[in-house]
């Protein structure tokens, strides 16, 4: 079990920011420019570790907190999911259930530090995250219904089991759908295109770039190093749903998920690049479509 | 058992020395709280051994009464009230030493002492009391006391209001249960409480568990009948409040318990009853609480909201024992019960905590406050583990017994081509129930403690008093050592869940069974423990890290340097883009006279409660005015005639049911 931990960790914490630099990467290819280099994200995170802090009059401890929460959740998090056929190092029966409250705790500290700014903005992005989240979490129950009620038990690990390649051929419909879905919630959860802009310029607009204005120097690095993490491990839900391929070589599996993973970032970058983001005023109806379309596959099963 | 009736005693004379003897210094609050605390720690030993086993768990007296016969038994389903409710009554007697001290309120507060533990008593002898006579006396003088709570500060319209309502609501319910227990006793109302498991379900069980619901759910707050409730919690003094909303509800969902306990087979359509008000109770109590800014009335609705949630633990319990499925009982059960214990120590603390905000800054309105964090660490302190408690997250006790009803929810989805499998859907509701409360308590921390002071009284604010802090400290713990050790709760859940189903014992269920099933409560303990290290660890680091920066700077404005507090983002901006989605209809108030150049203009908004505002009182609006002509002829004030109406219902009741 120490064994799987670390390794997860090692995949986990040394793998993360690559995807950032590969969906950035592929919208500068989009975009007809050269880009900066894939590793930039790490020179990022290295230069941030090194600088010092400026803090506003009004915060208070809670503004530290919610960083270091937003970095350790994920962390945690992580080892209830399998990496690809990397089983998970820690599970049992309900840890679904844990996997999406501990994300909440992250989502409760890191809006709670927004607002100890005291800024109208801050308050804005975090009013706009809790929103959006609330309308994310019912999809991701749906999902999580469909999958326990094909695995018939209730730890990731079983969940996102070997028994998914098989799946896809008696209930690939319901799979499908969820895999689209849980897709579209990385992207809100995430804070991408088409439900926000991490490189937009104005404060009004951005919902998770906005709550994170004040924060600099190491405290910042932490908040893009856990949102890198977080980027990772829904990740890996949707890359082990679209493939579910075991080889039965561990060294193999990893390069397979890993390979899904910058796949995925891929993906994320194309999308960037082709869509226009969505009015604030679209993204709740978006949402509760997602929630609809899920529960069209959790009928799809319990009929 | 004994030590248990001593308890009663105590807390029920606990305010008597001070109405007797008018020159007690304090006006008794000394000796009130010093008995108070003995009843507490008398009851709590009570507890703990009958627990282990210790004394007689029954006592039986014979009574005057014809049919009667005093009764009064212990088992561990009562123990699991009545451990919350002791600790909340001991909390709430030691925080209004410093809450209402006798010199800031000499004119009620000998009053509001004597029925706060006259409330406890009748609380506890209410869980020990196995007659319906008993029952009802307990219930009435709890509902009693619980009136004279709310109505404490009756010099204010809005408490007489609310205890008016209160009255109103406790006493239909009251009826309610004065049928039940008719019909349950088939005509004989002195009945003793039947055996667990030994009524089958057939002819009057029906409208037993209709008028159950109706009378026990009115006290509860589940959803349609939650009415009388966020006027009364808001109106009582906080403590009183903590102890209503923590305790006196948990009493409705103790008799459905109770009353479900009674049966050996029970319909699946009571289960699905519960269910479906369950979820509709905890999603639109928790919309409406986000529309709140009255702190007091927010928690209000929140207990609504809680309350849904324990009754989807019961209603998958009560499905899971209709189809079989034992793994749905022992989940939603223990998760229904270990959520009436979490949310006695959340909710109290949250009210208590906010009962030193209003202290403190001298108004129930968030929009007032801001910044509090930096003028009452404390308080600020413990209401983050209310909120965090309450909101379901791990590591602390909601998680825990949310944790429990999402495996009832999810225990009957592998079931094939039968309508239980459609139980699994109370887990996204309870999901999105979870993101709804976090969206709330996220509001009302960010809005009340963060940010900067949006009012002069905010800026002045001062910390809570030292037996305010002592009285919320206990309530803290116990909602951390429940979510960090669940398993040392377990086996009284087991015990619980056996005293209401004992045929689960012989149960040959392969898959879970009652040890199994909690065996994953320790990877609970393991990863909450990581979490709280984790977070220190870097958290400490981090706080090192930064010990030398500069902390005197503006908030980033967009290059507004100076914005007024004002200009914060406000607890009802905070949550309209939820409200406005999930509340269909919203009325903001607005001056309607708009001239050429703008005049000062008034706006306020507020959200019609859905069931009281916008059915009720319509509905009883209408029907006052056309019964008026009714009042008139019949009740017209005239003594004779009154007696002339019993007179005649009495010969009339004789001719028909006379002796031949």
């Amino acid at each position: 079990m120490l064994v799987g931990v670390l390794v997860h960790l090692a995949l986990l914490l040394a793998f993360a920011p690559l995807m950032t630099g590969v969906i950035n990467r592929t919208k500068a290819v989009f975009a007809g420019r050269r880009g900066a280099p894939l590793l930039q994200p790490y020179w990022d995170l290295g230069r941030l570790w090194r600088k010092g802090f400026v803090f506003s009059r009004t915060t208070t401890w809670v503004f530290l907190i919610g960083p270091v929460v937003g970095l350790v959740v994920p962390v945690l998090a992580s080892l209830l999911l399998p990496f690809g056929a990397l089983a998970a190092p820690v599970t049992f029966e309900g840890d679904l259930i844990l996997f999406v409250y501990l994300l909440g705790l992250g989502r409760f500290f890191t809006v709670l530090a927004a607002l100890d700014t005291g800024s109208s903005f801050e308050g804005m992005g975090a009013a706009r995250e809790v929103t959006f989240s609330c309308l994310a979490e019912p999809t991701v129950f749906f999902a999580f219904v469909v999958l326990a009620r094909l695995a018939d038990r209730l730890s990731l690990n079983a969940m996102l089991g070997p028994h998914l390649a098989t799946s896809w051929d008696t209930t690939g419909a319901s799979l499908g759908l969820i895999t689209v879905c849980l897709f579209v919630v990385l992207l809100a959860e995430n804070s991408r295109i088409p439900f926000d802009d991490p490189n937009t310029h104005l404060e009004l607009t951005m919902i998770h770039e906005v709550m994170v204005l004040d924060h600099s120097g190491p405290a910042l690095g932490m908040i893009l190093y856990g949102a890198a993490l977080k980027l990772m491990v829904l990740g890996a839900i949707v890359v082990r749903l679209a493939l579910p391929l075991e080889t039965g070589w561990g060294w193999l599996d990893a390069l397979v998920f890993l390979g899904g993973l910058l796949a995925l970032a891929v993906l994320i970058g194309v999308i960037e690049s082709t869509m226009a983001r969505l009015r604030l005023t679209r993204i709740p109806q978006i949402l509760i479509g997602t929630t609809l379309v899920t529960i069209f596959a959790v009928v799809l099963v319990l009929r | 058992m004994l030590l248990l009736i001593g308890a009663i005693l105590l807390m029920a004379c606990a305010g008597v020395p001070a109405l007797l003897i008018r020159r007690l210094p304090g006006g008794g609050e000394g000796i009130f709280t010093f008995l108070l605390l003995g009843g507490v720690g008398l009851g709590l030993a009570g507890v703990v051994g009958g627990l282990l086993g210790a004394g007689p768990d029954r006592i039986d007296l014979s009574w005057g009464v014809p049919g009667g016969g005093l009764l009064l038994c212990f088992d561990t389903l009562s123990a699991l009230f009545m451990l919350p409710m002791l600790l909340v009554v001991g909390a709430g007697g030691l925080y209004g030493l410093g809450y209402r001290p006798h010199h800031r309120f000499p004119r009620n507060g000998r009053r509001f002492r004597f029925f706060f533990g006259l409330c406890g008593a009748a609380l506890l002898l209410l869980l020990v009391s196995r007659n319906s006579l008993l029952f009802l006396t307990a219930w009435e003088m709890m509902a009693l006391s619980g009136f004279f709570l709310v109505t404490t500060d009756d010099c204010l319209a809005e408490s007489r209001r609310a205890g008016y309502l209160y009255i109103v609501a406790t006493h239909t319910g009251s009826l309610a249960l004065f049928g039940m227990f008719a019909l349950l006793g088939r005509g004989d109302l002195l009945l003793r409480f039947p055996a667990t498991g030994s009524l089958a379900a057939g002819g009057p069980a029906g409208i037993v568990f209709a008028l159950g619901l109706f009378g026990f759910g009115l006290k509860a707050g589940l959803m349609p009948l939650h009415v009388w409730l966020p006027s009364a919690h808001a109106a009582a003094p906080s403590h009183a409040s903590a102890l209503l909303s923590g305790v006196m509800l948990k009493v409705g969902i103790y008799g459905l318990v109770r009353l479900i306990s009674f049966y050996a087979d029970v319909p699946a359509w009571w289960g699905w009853t519960l269910l479906g008000m369950g979820v509709v109770s905890g999603v639109a109590g928790v919309v409406q609480a986000l529309a709140q800014h009255d702190i007091k009335r927010l928690l209000a609705y929140h207990s609504v909201e809680n309350i849904g949630i324990i009754a989807i633990g019961l209603g998958l319990a009560v499905l899971g024992r209709a189809v079989g499925y034992s793994t749905m009982v022992v989940f939603g059960l223990g998760g229904a019960l270990l959520h009436v214990v979490n949310h006695g120590m959340f909710k109290s603390l949250l009210f208590l905590s906010a009962g030193s905000v209003v202290h403190g800054v001298g108004s129930r309105e968030i929009e007032k406050c801001g910044g509090l964090l930096k003028r009452q660490p404390w308080t600020a302190f413990y209401f983050l583990v209310g909120a965090v408690a309450i909101c379901g997250l791990p590591p602390l006790n909601g998680f825990v017994s949310e944790w429990l009803i999402f495996m009832a929810a999810f225990a009957a989805g592998h079931s094939q081509g039968s309508g239980i499998a459609l139980t699994v859907l109370a887990a996204p509701a309870l999901a999105l129930i979870g993101a709804l409360a976090l969206a709330c308590f996220v509001k009302v921390f960010g809005i009340v403690f963060l940010g900067t002071p949006r009012s002069e009284a905010a800026t002045q604010a001062h910390e809570a008093a030292a037996s305010m802090r002592f009285g919320m400290g206990p309530l803290a713990l116990a909602c951390i050592w429940i979510g960090l050790v669940p398993v040392s709760i377990a086996p009284l859940l087991r015990r619980a869940t056996l005293d209401w189903f004992p045929a689960l014992a012989d149960s040959t269920s392969p898959y879970p069974s009652l040890v199994d099933g909690m065996r994953p409560l320790i990877w609970l303990s393991i990863s909450g423990v990581a979490l709280i290290l984790l977070t220190a660890v870097a958290a400490g680091w981090l706080g090192r890290r930064s010990r030398e920066a500069p902390r005197d700077l503006p908030t980033w404005g967009c290059g507004f340097a100076c914005p007024p507090p004002q200009a914060q983002y406000s607890a009802s901006s905070f949550a309209d883009g939820l409200v406005s989605r999930f509340a269909l209809a919203r009325r903001p108030d607005r001056a309607p006279d708009r001239a050429v150049f703008p005049l000062p203009e008034r706006f306020s908004s507020h959200l019609p409660d859905f069931v009281f505002d916008r059915v009720l009182l319509p509905v009883w609006r209408v029907a006052a005015c056309s019964f008026g002509w009714f009042r008139v002829i019949l009740q017209n004030g005239v003594t004779a005639s009154y007696l002339s109406y019993m007179a005649l219902t009495l010969l009339v009741l004789l001719v028909l049911f006379g002796r031949k």
